[in-house]
């Protein structure tokens, strides 16, 4: 592994002011760390030529003095963003070679602070999944795994493997259920969904509309600072983005926590809790207390609703935002297209999407339908709104909340009892779902290793709109647990 | 008005129709995208990414629509609903770029309204507006242009579109005939929609039902789509209401399903049977937040609201003394009706009404011009009629001078001025003639001395005709008897 690669964005971009190194050395850098670590089956795209392009123009503005914000760090984009003239596939056959002719509003936040690209990070197809075993370009593999290949989460398991692999410097995620935090937690880095509407969703692929929202995964809590703060802000192309000031969230970092209301929410740990995860919970409880907060238990009273809830509403939203790839306008269409429009559809759609794909799908179609919609989708939003209002009960006791990411470690690919039930996989969003329903920020850090050698992560969950809660709270948590990255 | 019955040997019916009239909204640029509404451009020239259903892409609701909608609502004299929320309606066609539309479903922009009708007999009735919304409309496909493909023009695809839905209030052909009539003279009146029913800017789809005279009950009703002009909307109900009638007087049963007015036949036939019927899976629009309209919003559409047909109508026969026909001609079309009121400023608004519905229609109808491309200009058309009342010229010269007008564009002052066709009313020289006319004709003289007095009427001709009709015919005609009676 190149050694400027271990670098944090923050000591890289110190690095190439101080001219240490150049932003093309850096690049290649990477360049040659992916390289290497194709096992790790990150990319799906890679884009050399793009890099090393504005790798050079980085060092141009570096040698004039007009550095942007992130001037020459090389990053990862989860190919679920449409990047202009870069294939982006959203892990599926059905995409095939799309190029979008446009960049969505985030990569182009960051490349204007003059981000270089090395390529589009695989995913779970359309970002459903919670392992990336969905990905029509195969899984990813875990950089912890030792013996046994081990997932790295999902969907954003590219973009969390990479960062952890030293496959760039960090990367951008979507969250939709728990796809930034979930692979941040099994691959031992740092990743926050902010709260909906913080970034746009413009030129994202869509999942669910009302629960996706793009965050940054990188090494660190202060690189994910480093990272919102360019990804934010008002969009008037994104409808459902807030028109509010975005704040410097490094300026949180530093910030004392004395006094900071810690919520515990007693119905995360239900009777089976693994105990190491309730250990560590305990134990990121008592840094933050140790360092003047006030730990308070909480009540979610809703919570065991929240994975079914979930699991109706964001495949409703899915079943609808798909019927677009239909083999008319691009991406895939079957070689044999049959006699009629209706059978060109079915054989394009049989053909180019996944099993997991098609399984939420057909949930979102059914509990769309007459006659089910009310039992099904309508429930399903009441109980949404009853799950935002218990957090916003909550955090009238609270400033921020903390509890597991996951219920579980890294396991191993091709798991048989999760690829044979789905319901065992859902499971794993458990702790994840509940914040996306409710539209809040969350991020996961890690805290440290299982017994089984495995990282394990803590979420912190804030108020709307109050990441810098979040990112003060993470600084204090990170810095006490002095987790080792590899 | 007399009742529209039905009567055959079995029985007497009575229809009962409800129209769902689609009216494109004039605005700049598409409902959800800045793409051009233009119509009659290169296919494919004026679509946005928006537009094409291209991953990512989102919608941003038009604000120019929403004014539209509500200057439409105030026009139909309708609540504006100040929430109201965007649904998508899915399902697959080619020409659906999403394979969803987006509309408003359960809470629509404009509720209840009422639209005054003129019917032929000189009564008016009241129709109910059931409920508006706005939505997209969709692309044309193309099926003549080879045997073996379909083509589409995403042109119109994401033109606005305002969907009113009255209630089942009519009870005869003409009644629908005559609202789309009304509809379409208020929605040009208010410049939300240009009513071309032959170009698809309005499309009217028709549900009939029929039922046993002086029942109250509702049948089942059969939906004509996109029956394209007001004289095949009626058509399509006269001829819909026959067949239900013989169904129903054979013994059959009438089912609920789509059918296709064909204009070669004036029938319809079977287009989609309701078992075969979209289940469209309505859901609210994630992407797009519900639409609050505010007091002062709705207000200030309001204060924007121009005099609409109805009052226009009213003032005329109110204040300027036209009949109740003349008002409605005179009212349909906006041009018309300040066409007349620019003619009859400082004139006598009852000539000029006569004026306008005689010689000059009739002018404009045999050139094949409308209004606005009149020969003759308002002003000049208010001066003619000035030049008459002031006894300048005779009605009989006036034919000649308006003659004159319609094809030169003259002014009638200057027409009658250079061609001397002013009215003599000077007694000296009129006198003069009518004794010459007296001495030549002693015969006549005696025939009406003996008592054929309707001779008089003879001499006043000989006397105009000798001042080649510029003597002034009262005048003549008080002399002439004076000069006979002596």
């Amino acid at each position: 592994m190149q050694e400027i690669t271990k670098l944090t964005i923050a000591e890289a971009l110190q690095g190439l002011k101080n001219k240490n190194f150049t932003a093309v050395e850096l690049t290649e850098a990477y360049l040659k760390n992916m390289a290497q670590g194709k096992k790790y089956n990150a990319y799906i795209t890679e884009c050399a030529d793009v890099a090393l392009a504005q790798a050079k123009i980085a060092d141009q503005n570096y040698a004039v003095g007009k550095a942007r914000a992130l001037e020459g760090i090389p990053l990862g984009i989860k190919d679920l963003f449409c990047t202009k003239n870069i294939r982006t596939t959203a892990a599926s056959h059905i995409l095939d070679n799309f190029v979008p002719p446009y960049e969505s509003t985030v990569t182009q936040h960051l490349l204007d602070d003059g981000v270089v690209f090395l390529g589009k990070l695989n995913l779970d197809e359309f970002a459903m999944g919670g392992s990336n075993e969905t990905s029509y370009f195969g899984p990813v593999i875990n950089p912890w795994s030792k013996d046994k290949l081990l997932v790295p989460g999902g969907s954003s398991g590219g973009s969390a493997a990479a960062v952890a692999a030293h496959l760039c410097a960090g990367s951008t995620g979507t969250d939709t259920g728990g796809s930034i935090r979930e692979p941040a937690a099994f691959c031992g880095v740092t990743g926050i969904k902010p709260t909906y509407g913080r970034c746009s969703r413009y030129g994202i692929v869509a999942f669910a509309s009302s629960l996706d929202q793009a965050g940054p995964i990188a090494q660190d809590v202060r690189d994910c600072a480093v990272l919102l703060n360019s990804m934010a802000g008002f969009d008037e192309k994104d409808s459902t983005s807030c028109n509010l000031p975005v704040p410097d969230y490094t300026s949180f970092l530093e910030q004392d926590i004395k006094g900071l209301v810690i919520g515990l929410p007693k119905e995360y740990r239900p009777n089976g809790l693994n105990t190491e995860i309730a250990a560590y919970w305990d134990k990121a409880a008592e840094m933050l207390k140790a360092r003047g907060a006030i730990i308070k238990e909480i009540s979610l009273p809703h919570t065991k609703y929240a994975l079914a809830t979930y699991y109706v509403l964001a495949p409703a939203e899915a079943s609808s935002n798909l019927a677009r790839y239909d083999g008319i306008r691009y991406g895939y269409r079957a070689k044999a297209e049959g006699e009629h429009l209706d059978e060109l559809y079915i054989r394009t759609r049989t053909e180019g999407f996944g099993k997991e794909v098609k399984r939420r799908i057909m949930i979102g179609t059914y509990v769309l339908s007459a006659g089910y919609y009310d039992a099904y989708y309508l429930k399903a939003q009441k109980m949404r709104r009853l799950i935002r209002d218990d957090f916003m009960e909550a955090f009238k006791q609270c400033d921020i909340i903390l509890t597991p990411t996951s219920p579980i470690t890294a396991f191993p690919i091709g798991d048989e009892s999760m690829l044979q039930n789905p319901i065992n996989m859902y499971l794993n969003d458990v702790f994840t779902v509940s914040v996306n329903l409710a539209g809040l920020p969350a991020m996961s850090l890690p805290i440290g290793l299982a017994q089984n050698g495995l990282p394990l992560g803590m979420q912190l969950i804030g108020k709307p709109f109050d990441e810098g809660t979040i990112f003060k709270t993470a600084a204090a948590i990170e810095a006490d647990a002095k987790f080792e990255r590899i | 008005m007399a009742e529209y019955i039905i009567t055959t040997d079995k029985g007497q019916w009575e229809v009962v129709v409800g129209l769902e009239i689609h009216c494109q909204i004039i605005s700049q640029s598409k409902i959800f995208s800045g793409a051009s509404t233009e119509f009659g451009d290169e296919p494919n020239t004026n679509v946005s990414f928006i537009d094409a259903g291209m991953p990512g892409m989102l919608p941003v609701l038009n604000q120019e629509c929403v004014h539209q909608a509500v200057k439409t609502g105030l026009g139909l004299n309708a609540k504006i609903n100040k929430y109201s929320e965007f649904s998508r309606k899915n399902y697959f066609y080619a020409d659906m770029p999403t394979d969803y539309q987006i509309t408003q479903f359960r809470y629509p922009i404009v509720g209840e309204g009422k639209v005054d009708i003129d019917l032929s007999d000189g009564t008016t009735k009241t129709i109910g507006i059931e409920r508006m919304h706005i939505e997209q409309d969709a692309g044309k496909s193309i099926h003549d242009l080879s045997p073996t493909k379909s083509y589409i023009d995403l042109n119109r695809a994401g033109v606005g579109l305002m969907e009113i839905v009255t209630k089942p209030d009519f009870r005869a052909p003409e009644e629908a005939g005559a609202f789309l009539r009304k509809l379409r003279s208020i929605l040009r009146y208010l410049g939300t929609c240009d009513g071309n029913m032959d170009e698809g800017s309005m499309r009217c789809d028709v549900n009939v039902s029929v039922r046993p005279y002086g029942s109250d009950e509702l049948r089942t009703r059969c939906e004509m789509k996109n029956v394209n002009s007001v004289k095949f909307v009626m058509q399509a109900i006269e001829n819909e209401a026959k067949r239900h009638i013989e169904v129903y007087e054979n013994g059959g049963i009438i089912e609920q399903e789509t059918r296709q007015f064909d204009p070669t036949t004036g029938l319809t036939k079977v287009m989609r049977k309701k078992e075969f019927a979209h289940d469209y899976r309505y859901f609210p629009e994630p992407d797009l937040p519900p639409l609050i309209l505010s007091d002062e919003y709705i207000n200030s559409v309001r204060n924007e609201m121009i005099e609409l047909p109805d009052a226009k109508k009213q003032r005329f026969i109110e204040t300027l003394g036209l009949t109740p026909y003349d008002a409605m001609v005179l009212c349909e079309n906006k041009e018309t009706a300040d066409f007349f009121e620019q003619a009859t400023a400082g004139h006598d608004a009852k000539k000029v009404a006569n004026w306008m519905m005689g010689d000059f229609f009739a002018m404009l109808n045999k050139k094949r011009l409308d209004i606005t491309q009149s020969p003759i200009s308002a002003e000049n058309l208010g001066a003619l009629v000035e030049l008459i009342s002031k006894d300048v010229i005779s009605g009989k010269i006036a034919k000649d001078v308006f003659e004159i007008m319609a094809q030169t564009g003259e002014n009638p002052e200057k027409i009658v001025e250079e061609r001397g066709l002013k009215q003599v009313t000077d007694t000296g020289a009129i006198e003069s003639i009518i004794d010459a006319v007296i001495a030549a004709n002693q015969d006549n003289v005696a025939a009406y001395k003996n008592g054929k007095t309707n001779l008089a009427g003879w001499f006043v001709g000989q006397v105009i005709k000798q001042s080649q009709g510029k003597a002034n015919p009262a005048i003549v005609n008080k002399i002439v008897r004076e000069k006979l009676d002596s």
